[in-house]
């Protein structure tokens, strides 16, 4: 339910709401470029020659990148919403992880035992 | 049954008054919250589809990979334009906290047209690869590609749909407790839809050129 | 594409199952008793009340008794699919090949487990959160009541369409997970996956928000002094069963958007060819499927640890480990998906490790099972009707349990899984676990909902019929698995098999004895009524909150929200000598009813059914029009009213009035 009429006074806070500001905004900002140009940067000049090396740089270039959105865009801390938030969101991520992991394990293991054989090697009797 | 001895008036005294809460009392709004719960199972909408482009993110079919499609150039730019809307969104957030109609409906707009601007790089880049036979149909990489960017390019969508909306509703009631709420729910959409967006352009168009 | 193709696609006059005698024998007894009930509704004049009063409320009260309506009446169906099944392998041996050509029992089974879990154990478990939480927590709705009412909306017009699907078209005939390749354009290029697809993705999206709702209202509505280990236990499983909720059906909705994909787009994430992997479907569609059984459970598991300490006159044994072993079980169901496809051939070192996590998420079952015995230890158990099916749930799904743990190891599964002793498991669980606590909790909450007690002979009528029947239907299962007989077959050459499926068709039969009681008790106890009566509110001495009102409640719930000082709130308060207040009421602040739900989900239902049929203006005209409508509703700020407080003192003198007349 909601309680529109009798907290709409002309006082500062939120209802609640996280206080954004103005340098959190530009702090995430210029972060945020900084982390999306270099990995674009890695990619497009080829500067490692492994593809595995790249790739981990990458993931791990992105991982900084989503938790400053999270802080300076998304005002995640552990207070809002009394830690629920933050809660809900380590609980999802836990979960985004397994189903990524998990999937990506298990239909290797079938592809590679399942699969028609590409090698020539002989499939089960 | 029951083991309530009852008198027939009761005052409201101390066998009453400990267990009452006071009178006015009202719940705290859940909207942020909720909002904040439907985002986390959007998320694993994502996360499913982001699973099976890794598990089918390299099934070419004998046609084309993303090396030989990807134009990173573009992605680029896309990606600049989804930052610099988010970045917009957040000056129409802080406009908002300052109470300042016309403020926040000018940073949302010029979200908006960022927004319409990536939806456009997005549709063209989509048009090309059909044009040259390298639609979702081809193979089970473009199928995944086509739905992993797809499903984002429609949140971004509704969102700017979402986006007019809000500025109508801004615009007639003003920035009113419920409309401050709906602007926090969008604004949470919005970067979330930017956050999933860092996943994209890592995970699908960055690697997906690697060898 | 002529106008004709664009409006009407591929539905035609053919649609209709003219050529099928038991469907269109079914279809002229429904019709009858259709037009029947419309017409009573219309001669007795109950349409304004039925849409102002019911249809567009946003009472979580009344969605929660129109969720059990809509669950049972759908009861109804799955049964009557799973006699047919019955039947027909009763009698089908060696050149008998019974009364059901395959196509058409691969429509009934597949039907039957739809329906089973997505409209009949899903609308039953959500009713009962949705009526029983607010009333729990002393709050006065939940957290979002328009979303609630347009969730009901949605799971309702998603069992519409599977049964439309009955008498316009045909269903899926692909098994109740609808695997590809079998799901995919190629094999199953007729309308049924189509019907699967989309009554899942509506009934989804209502099932989805529904948690959203639930988890938010738990949250942030509770009444001041509980704090989070003072809220019943029946919350505390309502909550974890929601945020498995928020956390799964994604998936759900993921898959079978992909799903939609191969066969409306032709992409290729299913297919044979072209690089997609049938496996993939799979594996997702499980990841969703194993917390879907979750989902069912936990709230029984919670309502049972309602009704042991009621009618056991002692409190719960063991409240902290109860919610310890729900948030453990909340969290391991999301790591042992793969046992549902171990023969899949995903290799040891897969299976050993869904094998143990499988083993491992036994335990805290386990430990609530116990927690339940020990409550009753050296108790004053009373054997009310709830307590009966109580009783019945401990025996039957603890066996259950125990197969499902031979299940559990790899190398027997790789001989029983997609037996019938799979089928014997599940049925064992679900029937034991989901079926006898809902049977339970409806006996034990109809008081508080109806404002009178069911009638109790028939009460135990139905639960001896059913008890007795689900062991007679399914023990037989459990020996023909054993011996190698696989799921879903219409016919058998083996005669020697024949005794034990005649035995599984008496045991249907006196389950079907045990549903025709049940409806029987429902409508003896509303002609008892008056006899029946509860007055007090609290017609087993309960413990927890929802028993401190009046029954039915009012539409307020709570005059004044409660304060809470201790578990057991209830109890605690009558222990403590509460004496229920008579004045200083005030103008309460409640939501208003709404149609906009009702508008929105049918538009969708609409969208739906034309999807189905590639009535492709209709679809895109029905998608814009919802969009529409949904805009328009977010430009009404008028949602809520106050209750005058003269209202609220007319309605509490009236019970300060009855309590007394029935203590003089």
């Amino acid at each position: 339910m909601s309680n529109a009429s009798h907290h709409d006074t002309a006082h500062d806070h939120d209802d609640g709401a996280p206080h954004a500001t103005l340098r959190g905004y530009l702090t995430g900002f210029v972060l945020s470029v900084v982390l999306t140009a270099i990995p674009f940067w890695l990619v497009m000049g080829k500067v490692f020659s492994s593809s595995a090396l790249t790739a981990t740089v990458l993931l791990a270039f992105a991982v900084v990148q989503i938790v400053v959105h999270m802080i300076c865009f998304l005002h995640m801390d552990a207070k809002s919403e009394g830690g629920w938030n933050l809660l809900a969101l380590i609980f999802t991520l836990v979960l985004v992880v397994i189903t990524l992991a998990g999937s990506i394990w298990v239909m290797y293991h079938l592809n590679v035992n399942m699969m028609p054989a590409m090698s020539g090697m002989p499939s089960m009797p | 049954m029951s083991d309530l001895a009852l008198p027939v008036v009761s005052p409201n005294g101390e066998r009453t008054a400990p267990f009452l809460a006071k009178a006015d009392h009202h719940p705290e709004n859940g909207t942020l919250l909720g909002f904040w719960l439907y985002l986390m199972s959007d998320c694993l909408v994502f996360a499913c589809l982001f699973a099976t482009y890794g598990v089918l993110g390299r099934s070419y079919a004998g046609g084309a990979g993303g090396a030989q499609l990807f134009e990173l150039p573009l992605v680029a730019l896309n990606t600049s334009l989804l930052l610099l809307s988010s970045i917009t969104y957040g000056f129409a957030m802080l406009e908002m906290q300052r109470r300042r109609v016309g403020a926040t409906l000018l940073w949302l707009a010029i979200t908006g047209l960022f927004g319409l601007g990536f939806l456009g790089v997005e549709l063209y880049e989509f048009a090309h690869l059909i044009a040259e036979g390298n639609g979702p149909e081809r193979s089970a990489f473009l199928s995944s590609f086509f739905a992993l960017v797809g499903t984002h390019g429609l949140h971004v969508t509704f969102g700017i749909i979402w986006l007019v909306t809000l500025m109508a509703q801004v615009g007639r009631h003003g920035l009113i407790t419920e409309n401050r709420r709906r602007l926090a729910c969008l604004s949470m959409f919005w970067h979330f839809l930017d956050v999933v967006w860092i996943g994209v352009f890592t995970f699908v168009y960055l690697m997906g050129v690697l060898p | 594409m002529s106008l004709s193709e664009l409006v009407f696609g591929r539905l035609s006059w053919d649609a209709l199952p003219l050529h099928v005698p038991i469907v269109l024998a079914t279809f002229v007894v429904v019709a009858v008793l259709g037009v029947a009930l419309l017409g009573a509704i219309t001669y007795f004049r109950l349409w304004g009340t039925l849409w102002r009063d019911w249809f567009t409320s946003i009472d979580h009260k009344k969605i929660g008794i129109m969720y059990m309506v809509l669950g049972i009446v759908m009861l109804l169906r799955g049964f009557a699919d799973a006699l047919m099944m019955r039947l027909q392998q009763a009698m089908a041996f060696g050149d008998n090949a019974g009364y059901l050509p395959p196509e058409h029992y691969d429509q009934i089974f597949t039907a039957h487990g739809v329906i089973m879990i997505f409209f009949v154990a899903m609308p039953l478990v959500t009713g009962l959160m949705n009526y029983l939480v607010p009333l729990q927590i002393g709050a006065r709705d939940v957290a979002f009541p328009f979303l609630n009412n347009f969730s009901f909306w949605m799971t309702t017009f998603g069992a519409i369409l599977v049964m439309a699907s009955l008498f316009i078209g045909e269903f899926a005939k692909t098994g109740w997970l609808a695997y590809p390749p079998l799901s995919g354009i190629e094999y199953s290029p007729d309308v049924g996956v189509d019907y699967y697809i989309w009554a899942l993705q509506i009934a989804g999206v209502g099932t989805l928000l529904s948690g959203v709702n639930l988890i938010a209202t738990i949250v942030k509505m509770r009444a001041p002094g509980m704090n989070l280990m003072k809220m019943p236990v029946f919350t505390w499983t309502a909550l974890c069963t929601n945020v498995l909720i928020v956390a799964a059906f994604p998936v759900l909705t993921a898959v079978l958007a992909l799903l939609s994909l191969d066969r409306y787009a032709g992409t290729h994430f299913f297919t044979n060819d072209a690089g997609g992997n049938p496996m993939m479907y799979i594996n997702l569609i499980w990841i969703w499927g194993h917390p879907e059984v979750y989902i069912l459970i936990l709230p029984l598991f919670g309502a049972f640890s309602e009704i042991v300490p009621t009618f056991t006159g002692k409190r719960l044994f063991g409240y902290t480990s109860m919610v310890y072993a729900t948030v453990c079980i909340t969290i391991l169901s999301y790591l042992v998906w793969l046992h549902h496809f171990f023969t899949m051939g995903s290799g040891a070192s897969v299976n050993s490790f869904f094998g143990i996590t499988t083993m491992i998420i036994s335990i805290p079952t386990g430990a609530k099972i116990f927690n339940w015995l020990f409550t009753m230890y050296r108790g004053r158990i009373r054997f009310e009707v709830p307590m009966l099916w109580t009783l019945g749930f401990m025996s039957t799904f603890v066996i259950g349990g125990m197969t499902g743990v031979m299940l559990a190891v790899p190398p027997a599964d790789f001989v029983l899984h997609n037996s019938l002793f799979l089928i014997a498991h599940f049925h064992n669980v679900i029937i034991g676990g989901v079926v006898f606590g809902l049977f339970a909790a409806i006996n034990y909450w109809a008081p508080k909902a109806l404002g009178f007690r069911l009638d109790p002979f028939w009460g135990k009528c139905s639960f001896w019929f059913w008890l007795t029947g689900f062991v007679l239907a399914f023990a037989p299962l459990y020996v023909l698995g054993f011996m190698g007989v696989t799921r879903r077959l219409s016919h058998f050459d083996d005669p020697s098999l024949q005794v034990w499926f005649v035995m599984a068709l008496i045991g249907a039969l006196l389950i079907l004895c045990g549903i025709v009681c049940m409806l029987v008790q429902f409508y003896v106890s509303w002609r008892k009524r008056d006899e029946l009566r509860d007055i007090s509110g609290d017609p087993w001495n309960g413990r927890t909150l929802e028993w401190s009102t009046s029954s039915p409640p009012p539409d307020y719930n709570f005059a004044f929200t409660p304060r809470v000082h201790d578990t057991d709130a209830w109890h605690d308060m009558k222990r403590r000598g509460y004496e229920r207040p008579t004045t200083g009421f005030t103008d309460i602040h409640m939501p208003k009813n709404t149609g906009a739900g009702f508008i929105i989900a049918a538009l969708c239902a609409l969208c739906g059914f034309a999807l189905i049929w590639h009535m492709w203006l209709v679809a895109g005209v029905s998608f814009a029009a919802m969009l529409v409508a949904v805009i328009v509703h977010t430009f009404n700020y008028n949602r809520d009213f106050h209750i005058p407080a003269a209202d609220v003192v007319r309605t509490e003198d009236a019970r300060t009035q009855a309590l007394a007349a029935a203590h003089v």
